[in-house]
């Protein structure tokens, strides 16, 4: 046995601006074990539920994160619904759908970029995040916001895009798809690439299912498991979802899930598209949640399953509300692949739960 | 093989158009939605509070005696929950955004009756 030194890795890291911190046990070059620890950037915002009545809670909830912010208002939203017993119209369940799966798409470009930044692969960054910036587009052309649309209320949503508009984004993402069928085999078949995370970081399937690993983390190792597929809102009315898994478990394939996620969702907003029901957007929502009313709802966020608790006690402000995101579920996965790895495949490995630390503190 | 794709699109993108605008030779295009900031039409407004208790962020203002509403837009997120609100539909989000400053300050409309 070498002798054992500990590097501090994190909080502030070229690689990764996450504020993670672990420290690596090494063995020479060799991780033995890292002990991972939060905490940099609490907000505390849950605690805010108590100064914010349920419907400006909205605009809090959607600020948890930034790249995943609709997912989060869309979750809230969802949460407040069941507690008030509020039927959204199917017209509004779509356009959250359509939303929600272009931010899937953002959000897993951003990630390509930020893997192909962190080894090395500029190039290949710069050409992602163009693609990227079309989604944003779209974002910004139907919602007003770049980043927080603030497009979700209680009840509904607060824009509708017209069907002209629809078929635009359609065709927007059409284009994208073709540059982005070039960009996929730059990440999937490059030798410079495959060398970097072919092998690297292995969780097995078993491993995940016992650390509930959740999301394309999860899938990557072989587990089925996307909450989409138990058809919340407008998913319910898609004629078959099939979650993307690879088997390997290594960089590599949760690389390769989510090259192929962007394409799954790019299917799915056309299928939604081609389906959308005329209708209202949004229903109207008076009143408060009831006293002792508690409720727990799930959603699939592109880092995998968020799960939301809201507690009414029959005033406009709600009693609790917690959210658990993905990130924090993944920890436990991230620290058993890093076990055995090279301490230069150390933030190639972090990076590949896409770790978004500051929504896991919220 | 995959590289070689890529160097394609890069050969694409040096001979081509630039991805980004030329800011700011080439002034930025802003959407209708565009969530810039703010306005009041003061001479609307009835006064009545509703934008001030409906904004997450306590950025308004209204002041009743002294007939005028202010908006601290240093505060505000542009969440457009105060323009769906207004019951008079007086307020509205324009789609540029405000001047940087080098300081923080707030800004106040009057009506024109109070004023003179
Ligand atoms: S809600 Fe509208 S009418 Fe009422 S004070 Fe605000 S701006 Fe004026
Ligand atoms: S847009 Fe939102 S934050 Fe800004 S003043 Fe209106 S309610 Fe307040």
């Amino acid at each position: 046995m070498g002798k054992r030194t500990i590097i501090p890795f994190g909080p502030q890291h070229p690689v990764l601006p996450e504020p993670v911190h672990l420290d690596l046990v090494l063995e020479d070059e060799i991780v033995v074990a890292a002990i991972p620890q939060i905490g940099f950037v609490h907000r505390g915002l849950e605690k805010l539920v108590e100064k914010r009545d349920y419907n400006q809670f909205m605009y809090v909830a959607e600020r948890i994160c930034g790249i995943c912010s609709f997912g989060h208002s869309l979750g809230y939203a969802q949460t407040i619904e069941a507690l008030m017993d509020v039927e959204i119209p199917k017209r509004a369940e779509y356009l959250r759908v359509i939303w929600h799966e272009l931010s899937r798409i953002h959000s897993h470009l951003l990630w390509l970029g930020l893997v192909a930044d962190g080894f090395g692969y500029e190039s290949l960054f710069m050409h992602t995040w163009r693609l990227r910036e079309r989604v944003l587009d779209i974002f910004e052309k139907t919602t007003g916001g770049r980043v927080i649309f603030s497009a979700c209320t209680v009840g509904g949503v607060v824009h509708d895009i017209e069907n002209s508009e629809l078929s635009g984004i359609v065709a927007v993402l059409d284009g994208l798809a073709s540059e982005y069928a070039e960009l996929s085999g730059a990440f999937l078949k490059d030798t410079s690439v495959n060398n970097r995370l072919v092998g690297v970081g292995v969780l097995t399937k078993e491993q995940a299912y016992d650390l509930s690993a959740v999301g394309p983390f999860g899938r990557a190792s072989g587990l089925p498991y996307d909450i989409r597929s138990i058809g919340y809102g407008g998913y319910a009315d898609l004629a078959n979802f099939v979650p993307v898994t690879s088997p390997a478990g290594d960089s590599y394939a949760r690389c390769e899930v989510r090259v192929k996620e962007v394409l799954a969702s790019i299917e799915i907003i056309k299928e939604l598209v081609a389906k959308i029901p005329a209708g209202e957007i949004a229903v109207a929502v008076k009143g408060a949640p009831a006293a002792g009313s508690q409720v727990v709802s799930r959603l699939e966020q592109p880092r995998g399953e968020a799960f939301y608790y809201a507690k009414g006690n029959g005033t406009k402000f709600l009693d609790r509300f917690r959210v658990r995101t993905p990130t924090s579920i993944n920890i436990p996965g991230m620290v058993t692949a890093l076990a055995g790895c090279q301490l230069a495949d150390v933030p190639m490995i972090v990076l590949t739960i896409d770790p978004c630390i500051s929504c896991t503190e919220r | 093989m995959g590289s070689f794709k890529l160097g394609r699109m890069t050969m694409r993108s040096l001979l081509g158009k630039p991805a980004t605008a030329m800011y700011p030779v080439v002034p930025p295009v802003y959407f209708e939605r565009t969530k810039g900031h703010v306005e009041n039409d003061i001479e609307t407004c009835i006064l009545c509070s509703i934008c001030e208790k409906k904004c997450p962020s306590q950025a308004i203002v209204v002041d009743k005696p002294a007939k005028s509403w202010t908006i601290d837009p240093f505060r505000c997120v542009q969440c457009n929950a105060c323009v769906i609100a207004c019951p008079k539909q007086c307020l509205t989000m324009v789609n540029t955004y405000t001047a940087p400053a080098t300081s923080k300050s707030t800004l106040t409309v009057t009506k024109a009756e109070a004023a003179s």
